[in-house]
């Protein structure tokens, strides 16, 4: 499999990037009573430095798990089974305990749904800058507290706000000041994870489109995970689609969204009504997402395809028995579904 | 908007309706009230789906609670044909309205009983309804589940919450709601918790039922695009108020209202990007500040003074198509 990959899925999109991480062959598992959930199942990924990666995919797919095995954040009964988490080439999951923390926020930060509810309601959010910023470096408070009040002016928001307590801000200022806070310390990688799920349109758009002049400015990578794929496809420069726990297909954004190839792709974007064009009657996508524990043989997406048909026997047996192996069909675009590897 | 009672396709009116929730921790001296909702006024129609849209604190679901009566209204009526819901006081009669005014929420996770089986949650309404004789409960429990998609209903009867995905859930829920036959469902953010890709499937649901069962809709949500999708017709909601209010295509296709028209560039559009329209960041409308004029004015790019000072009303700028804006260029 991994030969296939090599340049790959693995490889930056644009030319002259270098790779900043790698997941290669990521297997993670929930271990619950002896049962084995394969949440994240051979995920190959990379993120070059100063790009912007989308991963998308549904509730259960792996995606937050992904985010949590680069940030080294999985406790039991979650673990990483096999593979490597590289950052700078260096695998994360050889680090001590004390190299992680010090990783941490230092080198990647992340920004996740309910971050805006991870502030501590009793402490000024420029003394949670404060406690954040002296872990890592030898710095004054003044200094720190200075060094805060500009990140919140980075992010759109009043420098006085670092003497506000949380509850005396709305979700959407609470959220500015989570990502101001991952980037205090000046970090190579942003995880984002449904960062602005709970907010409305019109604030999600604002904190974007922030964090974005942000990224062009500071050349951070960020890692953006949703299921919101007309977002992604807006925001990244390169697009991962997950399905029970696998990368079904990966391309540049604008490829992904003008040729999607995997039907489990297709049945996404046929699953958002648009607010323009002739208004038509949509099917979506049949079924529900698998159970884990219990994925089904060969394809996994084959119980809910509609490619898949026994009148067409051979390709059927494959489809019920067989793996798809990720392929490249395109320069950069890869699939993994026997509709595009049966000659 | 007069002549309420000669429609008969009018299930449910809404008029005038007023929810004030006072604001806590204000002083007992300098009390403060919010203005959640402030002077809604809409009716819902046999067969038709009508959207409410707008922004978390818009007031939009509660809008819906005052009509279902979770709320008390602190002013305005809602008419269900005719009647005044408000008067209605008595266990039974408040027990005939809510068989015929169903509601359903947007966490198919909490509002099912964990312990107990799908066929419980089904049976329970026809029972304390007395919708059909006891021995026939199992069969029209069937039925039900068969009539939102969930099959082999005598399968999906016998399991638990646990063992069904959310969009079976919520499938549930909407059986539960159809059990005593009602004339309206107050649907709030219906598919909000739900996977992108089982979202459609309870929007078509929605779709078949308005046009099956000719039940008047109201649709909960903040996404336009869901609206433009399912609704007939389309309410903005901002601060407490309808600022727009007419034809889906009309309100989204042709928006008058400035705010209807920033909630629109918001939504994600794979063929701009996201730097097609920028968004200059300004603050929210604070509804416990009693203002006279605009709630809007202070985020409106072509507010003048006389939008602070003068009361803004809902005016129809085109046929059907009402506007809670003078200024708006009705032509743009």
């Amino acid at each position: 499999m991994t030969g296939v990959l090599e340049g790959g899925v693995g490889s930056p999109s644009a030319v002259g990037q270098e790779t900043l991480v790698e997941l290669r062959e990521l297997v993670v598992d929930y271990v619950l009573g002896g049962r084995h959930i394969r949440a994240v199942d051979h995920v190959n990924l990379s993120i070059g430095s100063g790009e912007i990666v989308g991963l998308a995919g549904e509730s259960g797919c792996g995606k937050s798990t992904i985010a949590n095995a680069v940030m080294q954040l999985l406790r039991p009964p979650a673990q990483v089974t096999s593979g490597q988490v590289l950052f700078r080439g260096q695998d994360l999951t050889k680090l001590s305990t004390e190299e992680v923390r010090q990783f941490r926020w230092q080198n990647v930060s992340m920004v996740f749904q309910s971050a805006m509810n991870s502030l501590n309601p009793l402490m000024r959010v420029g003394d949670q800058f404060v406690d954040m910023m002296k872990a890592h470096r030898k710095i004054s408070k003044s200094d720190a507290l200075a060094r805060a009040a500009t990140l919140m002016e980075l992010v759109g928001m009043d420098r006085s706000h670092v003497r506000s307590y949380p509850h005396e801000l709305s979700g959407g200022m609470r959220q500015r000041t989570v990502v101001a806070m991952a980037l205090a310390l000046g970090p190579e990688l942003m995880i984002m994870d449904e960062p602005t799920t709970a907010l409305d349109v019109v604030v999600q758009r604002e904190i974007l489109q922030r964090v974005q002049d942000l990224q062009q400015d500071l050349g951070f990578a960020v890692l953006f995970i949703t299921h919101d794929l007309s977002l992604l496809v807006e925001f990244s420069n390169r697009i991962a689609i997950m399905y029970a726990g696998e990368i079904v297909e990966a391309a540049p954004s604008d490829e992904l969204f003008r040729r999607p190839l995997h039907p489990y792709t297709v049945g996404l974007m046929s699953s958002f009504p648009s607010l323009s064009g002739p208004l038509e009657r949509m099917a979506g996508i049949t079924g529900s997402p698998p159970d884990l524990g219990n994925p089904p043989s060969g394809c996994r997406f084959h119980t809910r395809c509609s490619h898949c048909d026994p009148a067409g026997r051979a390709l059927y047996a494959r489809q019920t028995t067989e793996r798809p192996v990720l392929r490249e069909v395109e320069p950069g675009h890869f699939v993994a579904c026997h509709l595009l590897d049966t000659p | 908007m007069s002549a309420v009672a000669v429609e008969p396709d009018r299930t449910l009116d809404v008029r005038g309706l007023s929810k004030t929730f006072p604001v806590p921790g204000a002083s007992l001296l300098h009390r403060q009230t919010l203005r959640a909702v402030d002077d809604v006024t809409f009716a819902l129609k046999q067969g038709t789906v009508t959207a409410l849209v707008g922004e978390s604190g818009s007031g939009k679901s509660t809008v819906a609670r005052l009509i279902s009566r979770l709320y008390t209204p602190t002013g305005g009526s809602i008419l269900y044909r005719g009647e005044d819901v408000g008067a209605m006081h008595g266990k039974e009669e408040l027990l005939r309205y809510r068989s015929r005014v169903q509601m359903i929420f947007q966490d198919p996770f909490s509002s099912l009983n964990p312990a107990k089986r799908v066929d419980y949650h089904v049976a329970r309404p026809l029972l304390i309804h007395k919708i059909v004789p006891r021995a026939d409960v199992p069969d029209r429990v069937h039925e039900l589940l068969d009539s939102v998609g969930l099959v082999p209903a005598q399968e999906i009867a016998k399991k638990y919450p646990h063992e069904l995905s959310g969009g079976q859930r919520q499938r549930v829920a909407i059986a539960r709601a159809l059990a005593v036959e009602p004339e309206v469902i107050l649907a709030d953010e219906p598919t909000s918790m739900l996977d992108v890709s089982i979202r459609l499937g309870i929007l078509n649901l929605i779709l078949d039922l308005k046009r099956g069962r000719n039940i008047a809709f109201l649709y909960v949500t903040h996404d336009l695009a869901s609206a433009r999708y399912v609704a007939d017709d389309v309410m903005v909601m901002y601060a407490g108020q309808i600022v727009e209010h007419g034809p889906t295509d009309e309100v989204l296709q042709r928006p008058m209202h400035p705010y209807t028209k920033l909630l629109l560039s918001a939504v994600p559009n794979p063929n701009a990007g996201l730097h097609s329209h920028r968004l200059a960041p300004r603050p929210k409308a604070d509804l416990a500040v009693d203002l006279v004029g605009c709630r809007f004015a202070e985020r409106c790019p072509l507010a003048v003074a006389a939008c602070v000072s003068d009361p803004q009303v809902l005016l129809e700028r085109r046929p059907d198509h009402l506007v809670r804006c003078p200024i708006t260029d009705p032509s743009t």
